[in-house]
Formats: C-alpha cells, structure tokens, sequence
C-alpha cells in the first residue's frame, strides 16, 4: 500500500469516499509521521492526537452513513495563531504562557463544521513578525528541502514556516496560515508549495490574534493548487463577528481548476526588477510569462510606480498596528506575569519577559510613529502612500490586466542563524518586498512553485488578483503547476 | 529623524516594556536603521491624496444594540494569572 501520507486532499477524498481506506488510518499515518520526524522538522509545538483520532472517527461513521462533509476526515496542521478551543493557543510567544482559550476561531470552525481532523499546532513567528521563523519562543524550524549535496539547515520561511514545512514534508494533508507583508506566500515558495493570500475580507479574522488588523488575512497552505482551492472554500466564510468580514457568497474555488485563461490580459510589472536579484529569478519569472503565453494568454509590460515604497509604508503601518494590539498582553488577563513593585513595574516586566526581540522591536516603532507629533509624518503619510500603491493596481485593472505574475520572493531559502540577515533586521524585512504590495493593497496573491534554483532548492512565482478573485488565481496558477511540475524534498528527516 | 538613547527610553516605557541599559543601546541602533529605511516616504509627493482607511469601499456593519452574549464570567477568567472569584487581581492601584 501507498504511503497514506504521500496523498494530496483530493486524492484522500477520493480514497475516502469510495471507501479504500478510512480517515482513522489516515490520521494515524499522520500522527506516527509527526513523530518520527517533527523532533527534527520541529514545524508542530502540540500535536492532538486524541483529539484527531476521535474527530477521525467521527468521519469514519460520517462516510459509513454516506453523510460526508467537503472535508471528511482529511488531517490539518492549524497555525498557532489561531484559537483552538482548549488546544494550546499562543501565536508562538512565551507571553502567552499556558493559554488555552474557551472558545474557536471562526477560520477553524469553519474547518471542522465542513469534516476536517485538527493534527495539532503549528510554530511559526512569534504574532507572525518574521519571515524565517527564527522568532519562535519555541525554536526554528528546519526547511524540509536542503540545497543539493548539502547537510546545511535552511528556515522554511515565515511567518507561516511551521505551516509550510508541515505540508511540504508530509506532516498534514494541509495547514491554515496567515499572511500580513507575505507570511503564506514567501514560506510556501521557499518549500515548494503553494499558499494564497485571499483578499482581505475573504476569510473572518475573528479568534486569530491580532498583528496588524488592516492587513492580517488567513489562507491555506497546501500541496498543490487544487488542495489550496479546497481548503479555501472552507475557511473563507461570511462572518458576523469580524466588521471587516465582506458579504460575498463564497464562489466554488475547485471549480476553476483546469478552466482556460485564453485571452487572460497578465501584467508584468517592470518595477518587480530589482537591483541585485538573483539571474535565476529573473529566469524564472521569464519562464512564467512564456508558460502562460501559451497557455493563450495576452502578456503586456505594466507599470505600479509606488512599488518601491510598499515595505516602509508596511514598517510604519504594520508595527502602528502592532503596538495598539499587542497592548493587550499585560499580565492581568491571561498569559505570562511577572510580579513587580507596583502594576506599572509589574506591566513592564512582564512584557519584557514576555516578548521577543523582534516583537519589542516592532512595538517600539509603533509606539514611536504613533506618540504625539509624529503621527502626520509618519502615520498617516504612509496611509496616503498606501492609498497610492492601491492606486496603481487599480489602473492597471481597470486598464484590463486580469491578473498580475511576479516573483515570489528575491532569492530561495537561506541558511538558519545566517549573519548578515541577523545583525541587520531591514535585510530581512526585504525579503517580503514583493509580497507585502499585496497586503498593502489588500488585494488577493498566490505563490506556486515555479522550478528549483542552481543548488537544487524551490522558487516560486506570485500571481496577483482583483479584489475577490480568488477563482482568476486559482486557474491561472493551475496553468503555471501543470507546466512546471510539482517539487517533493528528498527525505533526510 | 533619528531617535537617541532618551527618546527610546522614554518609547520603552510608553511600550511598557523594561529594557536593561544594553538593550536600551542596541534598539536605539536597530530603530535608526528602521525609521533610515522609511525616511524614502517623505520623497512621494502625497497632496491631496486621502489616507486608506479600508480597503474595500464598505459601510461599516451594524447590528441590533441587543444583547448577543454573555454570561461567560468563569470563561473570561479562566486564562487569568491571578483571579478570585470572576475577578481579576492586579497589585494595588489606588492607595
């Protein structure tokens, strides 16, 4: 028999439903592959396998009563950022410290309302700032794909690192993730998945822990293009409890998978060319703009001028964010304390235990761009400089592109603890810099594996939509996986 | 701008956020090099241009005043580090 593990969501719905195997043998296949390899992955902080076995079970009597839901029995890695009723819930920060929360995100219930099997947690940045997963109370994870002839750890990316290496080693059939500046796309390029960012309202953020409200969206991670259709139709929902929840039916993504893009209009915009990029990228995204070319689709140059000025907008925008929302974590309500000399010592202390450096880094900007005298010139110039990156998308819609292609990210997955990125935190914020424009914009983006570089590691290419369409992205990126292929780690682990 | 190691002192506590002297010197490096990186903004020319407050041009949803949920009290303190009662504790604040 097959590895169980090595089946996509639609193959293991297929499995299930004509009843060749069951979701409790699914699930264990799962469980006994995170404990083989997550002492070394280190992608899952919790795993629940009562809970996955009982849910499995479930499932197993769902489909004996032909009852099955859109994702009966299929096993999910779920982010740390999101609340799962009872399951540890800390978005991977030690000021968290022991919560459990009394209630469900809206994401996840969607999830299991529709027959999905939670595996457990997922590590990722601590409140999802990073782009390495390098800011985890609870340690790096390893990128399950090493450069050729190599023994040298490499990160999967981040914020959503432990989603993207669960997925691409096989420890889940899928993961939900969450993307603020590139957090799904730039992780699932450097482990050869494929991650959407849907538009901003598409998924409820309702039981997600707060980063920066107007650019936090959730989204899958997952093998290949269908699985991403599948599990988003799942998430997405229409939510009563999150304001910025946009009353949309949500469309059947699956169906758009293998649909034509004959006389597709796909911009490429020539501001993506960045000084210093690698030849490799610039091949790749060359490579692109040919598959879709013919594939029948109208390729022509485009141009969003503000581009360059997308990621300091986002370091003022996002950590502005940050700080009020992370204002919450005082000692008193849940989560970390520590006792001090008075309620203000005992703040202060508590938080500086609580929080890593790169969050303290970026709650001090916040604050800083936010205190008397400096909001105009910092604060609400990079709300104005946003309103014109959204700006430049719009005209080149409106001009009729249908959908954007670029490179995923600058370079492919870098060594962990590496020094120049380390001693500099900008040089790692520009790792997002052809993602976080998306944010910004709050318009929809996929990543897709393109190829691997010259050492033998994956490159992604990044589609970009109009506002709630998803469906354009999902059938365009089908196109780019059927010419290019899908990309497995050879197993070290 | 720049920030010295005063004015992160003076953030650090707004932050409420201890830091030791060390910490102190190394952020106010580490935020230099940020607010370096977003110093390029002040180059847009932004007159007359709205700032974004949403994304999608959407009225802001309403609902019934009524009362939805509630009675949660053990919940709600369920994760506290110090409650009694349904109630928070916090060192003393009023003398």
């Amino acid at each position: 028999m097959t590895d169980l593990t090595s089946l996509t969501i639609a193959e293991a719905r297929a499995k299930l439903s004509a009843k060749e195997i069951t979701a409790v043998e699914l699930t264990d296949a799962y469980i006994a592959a995170i404990e083989a390899a997550n002492e070394r992955i280190n992608a899952y902080i919790t795993v629940t396998p009562e809970k996955a076995r009982e849910m499995a079970k479930a499932s197993d009597a769902r489909i004996a009563e032909s009852r099955a839901r859109p994702l009966e029995g299929i096993p999910l890695g779920i982010k740390d950022l999101f609340a799962t009723e009872g399951v540890h819930t800390q978005a991977c920060s030690h000021v968290l410290d022991g919560f459990k929360p009394r209630y469900e995100s809206t994401v996840t219930q969607n999830l299991w309302n529709d027959g999905a099997v939670m595996l457990g947690k997922l590590n990722m940045d601590e409140f999802a700032m990073g782009s390495s997963n390098e800011t985890s109370y609870y340690g790096v994870v390893k990128n399950p794909w090493r450069a050729r002839g190599s023994n040298l750890d490499l990160v999967p990316g981040g914020s959503s690192g432990g989603s993207a290496a669960a997925v691409a080693a096989h420890l889940c059939a899928g993961a939900t993730a969450t993307d603020t500046g590139g957090s799904i796309r730039q992780p699932a390029a450097f482990t050869g998945t494929v991650g959407i960012k849907p538009t901003y309202g598409r998924c409820s953020r309702w039981g997600i822990a707060a980063f920066a409200s107007s650019l936090d969206q959730a989204g899958p991670i997952a093998r290949d293009v269908r699985d991403a259709a599948i599990l988003l139709g799942s998430m997405a929902s229409v939510d009563p409890k999150d304001t910025t929840s946009v009353d949309l039916p949500v469309p059947d993504y699956e169906a758009s998978i293998g649909q034509s893009i004959k006389g597709m209009k796909i911009g490429i915009p020539k501001e993506y060319r960045v000084d210093g990029m690698p030849e490799e990228i610039e091949a790749l995204w060359q490579q692109g703009v040919a598959w879709l070319r013919d594939a029948g689709a109208e390729i022509v140059d485009i141009s969003l001028p503000h581009t360059k000025y997308a990621l300091p907008a986002y370091y003022i925008v996002a950590p502005a964010e940050a700080s009020s929302n992370l204002a919450r974590y005082d000692g008193v309500r849940y989560g970390l304390r520590v006792d001090g000399k008075d309620i203000v010592d005992m703040y202060e202390k508590t938080r500086a235990a609580g929080f890593g450096r790169e969050v303290k880094r970026r709650i001090m900007i916040g604050t800083y761009v936010l205190s008397a005298g400096y909001y105009d010139a910092y604060y609400l110039r990079a709300q104005k400089v946003r309103t014109l990156i959204k700006r430049d998308f719009e005209l080149a819609f409106q001009a009729g592109v249908d959908a954007i292609l670029t490179p995923a990210t600058p370079s492919s997955a870098f060594g962990i603890a590496d020094e120049d990125l380390a001693s500099d935190p900008v040089k790692m914020y520009l790792n997002d810099i052809f993602t976080v424009t998306v944010n910004m914009a709050g318009l929809p983006g996929i990543a897709v594996p393109g190829g691997l570089d010259h050492k033998g590691l994956p490159l992604g290419l990044q589609l970009i939509g109009k506002p709630f369409e998803e469906e354009t992205l999902f059938k365009t990126a089908h196109i780019i996986e059927q010419a290019a292929g899908r990309f497995t780690p050879s197993k070290w682990w | 701008m720049s920030v010295d190691l005063a004015t992160v002192k003076r953030v650090a506590h707004l932050s409420r956020i201890a830091l030791t002297e060390e910490e102190a010197e190394r952020m106010t490096s580490e935020l230099n090099g940020i607010l370096g990186f977003v110093e390029q903004l002040s180059e847009v020319n932004v007159d007359g241009v709205e700032p974004m407050t949403s994304v999608m041009p959407m009225q802001m949803k309403k609902r019934e005043d009524t009362v939805m949920d509630g009675d949660k009290a053990t919940d709600i303190v369920a994760n506290a580090p110090n409650s009694d009662r349904g109630f928070f504790l916090v060192p003393k604040v009023v003398e």
